[in-house]
């Protein structure tokens, strides 16, 4: 039996796919080479790492009001995480979600970031408020 | 989310197509923050340049502006948030035509949508500041911390999507900001030292912002005894917004709001100002650009910047970029200000702020990569671009435009 964590009801879609984890925060504008599809900010714990596909979990929302334009346009040119799994988002990245129709969801009852670790394939239903970690047993 | 009568007959498409999306993706971020209801909105500001948007952002705007005016028209005072080229001087920048051509299109449909293209970040100095208590749906995260800590507005960071879906449907979801419960103090900061420049005030901004590191939480900043001014606070305030994520803070006897805070405070000093500024320090470094943008300027900021070039010539390997609102280049222009500049060397832009500008693309072009400013927010945002940015005072940023490189 998969270990199952529960959220928040969330925005989007229904997915299944490969986390990317880290103990850091996401802005698309301030972290992001969106041509590349790779984290371009030195500082981040991801930089360099492609987040093309994958379901990145991260903990906080930062930054600017750009990505709610920005994860539209990023869906639509097919450089886009596959959705995004935090514990904590700020208005900005649940109307980008929204906006994009990317998968997010937020707001777990422990530090999402040490639950899941990278490589982890996860189902993620939003509307159940429900995340399934596949590859690990309760 | 409870829905009236008239918000049932938008979400059903009865009043058009633009109405029906607005609604419906408002009632979705609304749910998600578990929202009762709407509150009506006076103002609504949209962040509305093209790199953000992108093509498939600009093809959605035009499909909106194609509907029947009586559907598409917005249905409050709505402004916009600075776009991504001045047509006067996007060649000197290294921005292409394709660019222009992107903005021109987005503009066009931004107009058909009824919307005031004033192209700024600074409209609480500029435009129509709101009143206390007064709801609004703002973009531009500056724009929103200014207004809701300073005035007492209260507004959510609305990303451009969700600003103009509040401006199509004349209300927005009831949650965060808009709620009592959600304004009272949260965090304490003591500030032990008074900043000496706009450099310093956004270095401030940055430490509360850093350590608050939630949009969820409100500082409370006490220590600061006499207003230290408009262009202060809205540096302080764009770099906390800027570095936390934060959209309301509390400054006792100066903030709109009373407010008082238990927690312990957090102290900030002349060792913690001075070792946040060190932090982007490269002296002798070559300065490939030089920016006076983010926030854009306020009229007064742009007097310090045409005294300090005054009989001065920004090297020739150097670019000094200048920016502001049109309405304050516009004054800028008749007092004289704008020819100060330009005849020193400096590129004066009008509605764009420099990291909305295709920042990497201008990167590339140009060969830039040192980048000098006085703006703690711009520091934070420029890395991802590619550039190595370093804080200064105004006094040091023109310093380093001059000699070319950082003393």
């Amino acid at each position: 039996m998969p270990l199952v964590l529960s959220c928040h009801p969330g925005i989007g879609p229904a997915v299944e796919g490969i986390a990317l984890v880290a103990r850091d925060n996401f802005s698309a504008r301030y972290d992001l080479d969106r041509k590349a599809g790779v984290f371009s900010r030195p500082s981040h714990a991801l930089a360099g790492q492609s987040y093309h596909g994958r379901i990145l979990v991260l903990d906080q929302a930062k930054g600017g009001v750009a990505t709610a334009w920005m994860l539209h346009d990023m869906a639509a040119r097919r450089i886009v995480p596959l959705a995004l799994v935090f514990n904590r988002v700020n208005p900005i990245l649940a109307q980008g979600a929204a906006f994009a129709g990317v998968a997010l969801v937020d707001r777990f009852a422990g530090d999402v970031t040490a639950l899941i670790r990278t490589g982890d394939r996860l189902r993620i239903d939003p509307a159940a408020g429900r995340v399934e970690v596949l590859n690990r047993d309760f | 989310m409870r829905l009236c009568e008239e918000e049932r007959a938008m979400l059903a498409g009865e009043l058009g197509e633009p109405r029906r999306w607005a609604l419906a993706h408002q009632v979705a971020v609304g749910a998600f923050f578990d929202a009762a209801d709407f509150v009506p909105v006076s103002q609504a500001h949209i962040m509305a340049d093209t790199e953000s948007l992108g093509e498939a952002g600009v093809a959605f705007l035009e499909t909106l502006a194609a509907a029947p005016a009586a559907e598409r028209r917005v249905r409050v005072p709505t402004i916009t948030d600075p776009r991504g080229v001045d047509p006067r001087v996007y060649r000197r920048l290294g921005q292409s035509d394709a660019m222009a051509a992107i903005e021109a299109r987005a503009a066009a449909a931004f107009a058909a949508l009824g919307i005031l293209m004033t192209d700024t970040c600074i409209n609480y100095q500029t435009i129509l500041p709101p009143l206390r208590g007064e709801h609004v749906a703002y973009g531009d995260t500056g724009v929103v911390i200014y207004s809701n800590s300073v005035f007492g507005a209260r507004s959510n960071f609305e990303g451009g999507p969700s600003a103009l879906a509040a401006a199509l449907t004349g209300r927005t979801p009831r949650y965060g900001y808009h709620l009592d419960e959600n304004r009272r103090a949260t965090r304490h900061f003591r500030l032990e030292c008074t900043p000496r420049d706009l450099a310093e005030w956004g270095a401030a901004g940055a430490i509360v912002g850093r350590a608050a590191g939630s949009y969820w939480a409100v500082p409370l900043i006490d220590g600061i005894e006499a207003p230290p001014g408009s262009d202060a606070l809205k540096h302080f305030g764009a770099a906390m917004a800027s570095f936390g994520s934060v959209a309301l803070f509390h400054i006792p006897g100066i903030t709109a709001e009373p407010a008082a805070c238990d927690e312990p405070a957090l102290r900030i000093g002349r060792a913690e100002l001075d070792a946040f500024l060190a932090a982007y320090a490269a002296p002798g470094d070559k300065v490939d650009v030089v920016v006076f943008a983010a926030p854009q300027l306020s009229l007064v900021e742009m007097a310090a910047v045409a005294d300090a070039l005054d009989g001065r010539r920004v090297h020739p390997d150097t670019t000094l970029f200048v920016s502001s609102s049109p309405e304050v280049k516009s004054a800028a222009d008749r007092l004289g200000l704008t020819a100060r500049m330009e005849a020193a060397g400096a590129v004066v832009a009008s509605g764009i702020c420099f990291y909305q500008s295709y920042a990497g693309e201008m990167a590339e072009a140009n060969g830039w990569k040192r980048l000098v400013t006085n703006s703690a927010k711009l520091v934070n945002i420029i890395a991802g671009y590619g550039y190595r940015p370093t804080l200064a005072s105004l006094d040091r940023c023109v310093e380093a435009a001059v000699a070319g490189r950082l003393s």
